[in-house]
């Protein structure tokens, strides 16, 4: 599919227990990792003994019923709130620990399910104020953007279909626009990992097979490992190398698209009868 | 926006005809000088305060800090270079302590940069405090940093307490010292301006917008928030220390809660100018200045018991019904004049209305 690497092509077994590092070879070491995570706010368990694995450079998805737990665990992952219990690793380093800012800067970035984008700037502006932050000393917070900057920034909006729109506010774009908008930021930021939540929401039916697109073009001509939130089956068994099903804040299944389509846990989960 | 890179020869002209008029203003009008000055102490304020409020989001009601404690730095350095402070303060002014020509250039000169330093650096440290409130809650947090600074400053005896502290008089004609005043509050208002022209120019401008529009967001993409928050109060406090000390010297006569830390008068002014000019743009807290300095000195000449209810009506009424400001307001009329606008020339030979077109050969993401 669209493993750029023959070391990714294995994907794991169906299996709701925590995947363990131990079978898995060497060289292809998961870039994040997720072990026994709980959260929960109040009496809300929201995620309940999490663990799962991103393979580098693959797309995996991450499905589950509305309420299930999963942007919880994105904010989770990207150090949004501290975690009750268990520990998330990216390349190889705890990072349940560490604030928004660093994971950030560590090349692990997230969109946002509600969208945000910096609403009074304009499009340009919010591309050029999205580049990488990871190695900015104080000197670089004085600096003038540069050539290349500027011209990446206007390729990145060419290539979501925003170039026409360039100079208008963000906040005055259309809620599928701004998502577009958003998707753009995050590559601008050249993440080594990126983790979108429901990027196909608001977007109108005859242009998402676009967007599809440019996902997985995001994933194979730029080499960032995506990690997907997704509501539109269609969509995610698409796109997906790996998928993780949660209901009720647990890890319900997770395996190929195949293998989670013809899953009767997720079916029941989708169903309600679970 | 590259558009306003390329600026033509008549906003030049502009620039050199403001320059040339505030240099000249009080040799054609010398009975208001110090009314002028006044005007650019205000327009610093507005400039300043726009750089939080404004360009920011964070609406500090405590920026007349930085105002009076460069102030009384500078009052602190100018005697104390040469006399004992406490003593000085005692006297209250009875003229037994005098300075020659070069202590109070010397003083005034040090004490400015003083004044600049301390405004800074306590601008840095209360940021590191008081950046962790948003909202309601840091207006009314930095609201309180000034409100207690000038109780504090008032049961200081060292510097005088409430009865304040007599600046040393200017050695020279009364209109040279006017006109000496004037000039330094001019030139502080232009170096503002410059500076922050520049400073919106830069990647700091961007990412204390981004820290405007959505903070979460600015942080979750990396971006310093700190740093750049900081920093940002910090420039402001430098600029408002400066103004602090030339202005105490300007009115001869320093005290606490009038004069150093007026929270319901310049404290509240700096605000208001910024709405009723537009807040986030670097003309409107200017245009805004003059605006609102006109129709004070007004109100005082002509509705004098009054003037207090009217200034009050219409702050209400600039906070009530034009929250967006003179330049908001023009922006929403002329947006295309700001550069806000669909590239036209673009669109027709792009994919028109279809935001992600499903063609993969359209757009190339190359490194
Ligand atoms: N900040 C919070 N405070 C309290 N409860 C929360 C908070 N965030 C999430 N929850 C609860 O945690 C549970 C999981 O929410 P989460 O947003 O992770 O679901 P989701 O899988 O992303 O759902 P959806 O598909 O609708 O986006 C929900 O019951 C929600 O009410
Ligand atoms: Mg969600």
């Amino acid at each position: 599919m669209n493993a750029p690497d023959a070391r990714t092509q294995e994907a794991p077994a169906v299996r709701a227990e925590p995947p363990t590092a131990a079978g898995r070879q060497a060289d292809s070491e998961p870039i994040i990792t997720v072990r026994g995570v709980t959260k929960t706010f109040g009496g809300v368990v929201a995620n309940h003994n999490i663990s799962l694995d991103v393979a580098r450079g693959q797309i995996t998805g991450l499905i589950g019923p509305n309420g299930s737990g999963k942007t919880t665990l994105f904010n989770s992952i990207v150090g949004y709130h501290p975690i009750d219990a268990g520990s998330i690793t990216f390349e190889g380093r705890e990072i349940s620990r560490m604030r928004v800012q660093q994971i950030a800067r560590l090349g692990l970035l997230r969109t946002f399910q509600q969208t945000r984008i910096y609403g009074k700037m304009n499009c340009v502006d919010n591309m050029l104020i999205s580049i990488p932050h990871r190695k900015a000393t104080v000197l670089d917070m004085f600096a003038r953007h540069s050539r290349e900057q500027l011209e990446r920034a206007e390729r990145l909006l060419h290539f979501v279909g925003l170039y026409e729109k360039r100079f208008l506010r963000a906040g005055d774009l259309s809620f599928g626009q701004q998502k577009l908008l958003e998707f753009a930021m995050a590559l601008m930021n050249e993440p080594t990992v990126l983790l979108l939540d429901e990027p196909t929401a608001g977007i109108n039916p005859t242009l998402i097979n676009g967007l599809i697109d440019r996902l997985k073009r995001a994933n194979t001509e730029l080499g960032i490992t995506l990690l997907i939130i997704e509501h539109n089956m269609r969509v995610i068994m698409n796109m997906a190398d790996t998928i993780y099903c949660l209901a009720h804040g647990e890890l319900l299944a997770s395996g190929t698209p195949e293998e989670i389509q013809n899953d009767q846990r997720v079916i029941d989960a989708y169903l309600g009868a679970h | 926006m590259n558009e306003t890179s390329k600026r033509s020869p008549l906003v030049w002209v502009l620039y050199g005809a403001i320059l040339v008029a505030g240099a000249l203003a009080p040799m054609a009008f010398p009975a208001y000088t110090n009314q002028m000055a006044v005007l650019w102490l205000m327009i610093v304020f507005a400039l300043t305060w726009d750089i939080l409020g404004g360009q920011m989001g964070y609406n500090s009601l405590g920026n007349i800090f930085f105002f009076g404690a460069g102030m009384y730095v500078s009052a602190v350095i100018q005697i104390g270079l040469y006399h004992n402070v406490s003593e000085y303060t005692d006297a209250a002014g009875s003229g037994v302590y005098t300075f020659t020509e070069t202590q109070y250039f010397t003083g005034i000169f040090l004490g400015m940069i003083g004044a600049a330093i301390f405004a800074t650096i306590s601008a840095f440290i209360l940021g590191m405090v008081l950046f962790g409130l948003r909202g309601p809650y840091f207006a009314i947090g930095t609201l309180g940093v000034a409100i207690a600074a000038g109780e504090l400053t008032g049961a200081w005896d060292w510097v005088g307490g409430g009865s304040g502290i007599s600046m040393p008089t200017f050695p020279g004609h009364p209109d040279t010292g006017k006109y000496f005043f004037y000039t330094l509050m001019f030139a502080l208002a232009v170096s503002v301006f410059v500076f922050l022209k520049w400073l919106y120019s830069t990647r700091f401008g961007h990412a204390i917008n981004a820290i405007r529009d959505d903070e979460e967001k600015a942080e979750g993409m990396g971006i310093h928030t700190n740093r750049y928050k900081r920093l940002a109060w910090s420039f402001s406090a430098f600029f408002l220390g400066i103004s602090g000390a030339i202005f105490g010297n300007m009115t001869g006569f320093i005290e606490p809660l009038e004069v150093a830390f007026p929270t319901i008068t310049f404290g509240i002014f700096m605000v208001v100018m910024v709405l009723l000019g537009g807040k986030g743009t670097l003309w409107g807290p200017i245009l805004g200045a003059i605006i609102f300095h006109a129709i004070k000195e007004v109100t005082w000449t002509y509705m004098l018991g009054w003037q207090w209810v009217a200034l009050g009506f219409l702050i209400v009424v600039i906070v009530v019904y034009f929250q967006q400001g003179i330049m908001g307001w023009i922006m929403d009329k002329k947006p295309e004049w700001f550069g806000l606008t669909i590239a036209q020339l673009e669109a027709q030979g792009a994919a028109g209305d279809g935001p992600v077109s499903s063609d993969p050969a359209e757009g190339r993401v190359g490194t």
